[in-house]
């Protein structure tokens, strides 16, 4: 599904990315851990094809070809989703209406009629109760004067409209109440299928209660420090990021420190 | 420049789809102004003594005047004896009786731009008066209207057909001194569209009038005068074309509305004049005086504008409310891309008791647009419980256009209510991101953002104008994405 191979970025000079390998494959779900500046949210944004990196060695390729290549949107109509650590509010835009525009775009690209307005208005009710939010969120603007939980469920929306093939989750986790929590985590488990992947970027084990991950990965100063199973997020809870020693930040937080 | 900025750049820049010209067979008097051309303007439309003189007295005071310099416009002085005040299509000289006698090429032109004239191609529920240069070359379902008593017809047929309502309509709204431009029309103005709707009647479909600028170094002076007596209703719709070229046209047109009782006007406009070039050069220049009057009690005027084309825009639709009650409302959409500028916005003056007005204007700079939002809201002592509402939000494009904004705020009646909101923003990267990581375009991220900033407006305009302003933004736009 994905491979990174030796990625290096930086930004404005700076590098961020010392030379990431990864490989993810198809019906796998990942997890990035890591502390604060350790280049997690960096990643997804660059597979995600955020402007503003300079790429400067390394290959990214996703379902065979060539990611780094396309632009932003068509990552996303070929399966890509990010689900964004802070969400942005488009005024006078309705949720509706943005919904039905990235569904389509997507169907057009993999060759499929466009939903026409009977057919998508059932699929997002449903999809919505499903996220147990309310159906007027649909008419109102996006992200306009949502809370935080709103949001980030909002997101979990769009990602099981979409159906991504590889998804991408940035801090989802991030200001979220229990309850919330639940329900994001539900959204996210209800789209584990063999045929597709995962990557949640977290600064916290608390998100893995809830979503299981198949292999959890460490990232500190730019690079992948360790990876291993779901046992390797418990002990890192434990003992912190300091635990991992050389490449992490002496001053790094642990991860189950409040913020 | 960054890679938002680019699109930006890039969505702005798209040609101007209306630029194309159309060669006929035209009467047209020399360039230059006199008092022997106003003369041969009336002649030419076998006008009654009274409007002569009424043009000439207009010319006499236009030449006392000095054209306005308070607006935040900037344009090298109009030569108004290099302008042509008179171009009219030869085939329509004694007027056509019917469709089937207009020009071929002209209803060519119109089915170029989507406005077919053909009755039967017509989109339904909307009659058109078709105003080419200087004359009216065709108007739509005037039999059918006739039916309910509505008149609607080109001016100069009103002038010979129903000269007591011109007469005492004409310049009662806005007076021949008004200003330097209103001076002008009043002196020169060739032709337009009149409109009256008897007591009681609602219209029972959209009235339009479409603009169109042909002839080269031509000025358009026409005037529209709709009156709605007591109880009635009419929507009204506007729009404008013109061809590109290199030098700026002048089009000053006065428009006069009057409600009567109870009676409800909407007017709407999507203005798209050539804008120039994307280096300034050429365009047209709109200099336009709108103004609406609510005589009687309960009478509502509402402007809705879509100001996208243009070099220059001066233009302040306005509202005075003389009845108790009445109401008015102006919401705008103006655009500025390239080097445009814009100066607009309303005037909303208040006199009957529990009058109430509402603006709402939005302003858009692209590339190197300029923009100035310039509204009055004056309550005199007499509205007793008047109330305003003022909302004013410009967004930004990119990092070389300008947003003014003018409020002007007189208030002599102490229990009046007066809110004013305004507001400036940016599309950001954050926002473009978002939308192209859902797998929009960033052409169709920009339109959808800026559409979404636009709504509260074009949710006033009528359906079939709604669609062709989003498209029209989307369009004009082009090229400011990148």
């Amino acid at each position: 599904m994905l491979e990174i191979r030796n990625l290096t970025a930086e930004v404005d000079g700076k590098a961020i990315l010392k030379g990431i390998d990864l490989t993810v494959q198809a019906g796998e779900v990942h997890a990035i851990m890591g502390p604060n500046g350790s280049g997690k949210s960096t990643l997804s944004s660059i597979l995600a094809g955020r402007d503003g990196y300079t790429i400067t060695g390394g290959t990214v390729t996703y379902q065979g070809q060539d990611l780094l290549a396309l632009p932003a949107e068509e990552r996303a109509r070929s399966g890509v989703f990010l689900a964004f650590q802070y969400p942005v509010e488009i005024p006078g835009v309705s949720n509706i209406y943005l919904l039905k525009a990235a569904v389509n775009a997507r169907r057009r690209h993999i060759g499929l009629p466009e939903l026409d307005a009977m057919d998508f208005l059932s699929l997002v009710r449903e999809k919505v109760k499903f996220m147990e939010m309310d159906e007027s969120m649909l008419y109102r603007a996006v992200n306009e004067g949502f809370s935080g939980g709103e949001k980030k469920r909002n997101e979990i929306l769009q990602m099981i409209m979409l159906e991504p093939s590889l998804a991408l989750l940035d801090e989802t986790d991030s200001g979220l109440d229990i309850d919330a929590l639940k329900v994001v985590s539900k959204g996210v488990n209800s789209l584990r299928s063999p045929d597709r992947a995962m990557i949640l970027v977290t600064h916290y084990q608390r998100l893995l209660d809830y979503i299981t991950p198949d292999q959890v990965h460490v990232l500190s100063a730019g690079r992948i420090v360790k990876s291993g199973g779901p046992e390797l997020a418990h002990e890192l809870e434990r003992q912190g990021y300091a635990w991992l020693g050389d490449g992490a930040p002496a001053r790094g937080t642990a991860p189950g420190a409040a913020r | 420049m960054s890679q938002a900025q680019s699109t930006l750049d890039e969505l702005i820049s798209k040609d101007y789809e209306h630029g194309f010209e159309t060669l006929l067979d035209m009467d047209v008097i020399p360039p230059g102004l006199s008092e022997d051309v106003v003369r041969v303007i009336s002649a030419k439309k076998n006008e009654p003594e009274w409007l002569l003189e009424w043009r000439l007295a207009a010319y006499r005071h236009w030449l006392t005047m000095t054209p306005p310099e308070w607006a935040s416009v900037h344009y090298p002085p109009i030569n108004y004896a290099d302008i042509i005040y008179y171009a009219a299509p030869k085939s329509q000289k004694d007027g056509p009786k019917s469709l089937d006698e207009v020009d071929p090429e002209l209803l060519k032109t119109y089915d170029k731009l989507g406005i077919p004239l053909h009755e039967r191609a017509i989109l339904a529920g909307i009659a058109v008066d078709a105003v080419f240069d200087s004359v009216s070359v065709a108007t739509t379902f005037k039999d059918k209207l006739a039916e309910v008593g509505i008149i609607f017809c080109s001016f100069s047929e009103a002038v010979h057909e129903h000269p007591d309502l011109v007469r005492q309509y004409l310049g009662s709204v806005v007076p021949v001194s008004d200003n330097y431009f209103t001076a002008l029309n009043s002196a020169v103005f060739s032709d337009g569209s009149f409109c009256y709707i008897p007591p009681g009647v609602r219209c029972p479909m959209e009235l339009s009038t479409y603009f169109r600028i042909n002839a080269k170094n031509t000025g358009q002076f026409e005037r529209t005068l709709i009156v709605a007596d007591a109880g009635a209703q009419v929507s009204y719709l506007e729009g404008c074309t013109a061809p590109m070229r290199d030098e700026n046209q002048l089009h000053a047109a006065v428009v006069e509305l009057v409600a009567m009782e109870k009676a409800t006007i909407k007017y709407s406009t999507v203005q798209n004049w050539y804008p120039g070039d994307k280096e300034g050069k050429g365009g047209i220049y709109n200099f336009v005086t709108k103004r609406g009057e609510c005589r009687g009690d309960h009478a509502k005027i509402s402007w809705t504008q879509v100001e996208t084309g243009s070099a220059i825009t001066w233009k302040y639709p306005s509202v005075v409310l003389k009845g108790d009650h009445s109401i008015g409302e102006f919401y705008s959409v103006a655009l500025t891309n390239h080097r445009q500028q814009a100066d607009t916005g309303t005037k909303m003056i208040h006199i009957g008791r529990h009058t109430r007005s509402t603006i709402v204007s939005k302003g858009i700079s692209a590339g190197r647009g300029q923009q100035a939002y310039r509204g009055l809201v004056r309550v005199a002592k007499s509205a007793v419980g008047a109330r305003n509402y003022t909302q004013c939000d410009s967004l930004l494009l990119g990092d070389q256009c300008q947003a003014h904004t003018f409020p002007y705020i007189e208030v002599k009646q102490p229990q009046a209510t007066v809110e004013h909101e305004a507001s400036t923003s940016r599309i950001s990267e954050d926002q473009l991101f978002f939308c192209r990581s859902r797998g929009l375009s960033p052409e169709d991220a920009v339109s959808m953002i800026v559409n979404g900033f636009c709504k509260e407006v074009f949710k006033e305009l009528p359906m079939e104008f709604a669609v062709e302003a989003q498209k029209l933004l989307g369009v004009s736009l082009e090229g400011s994405v990148g």
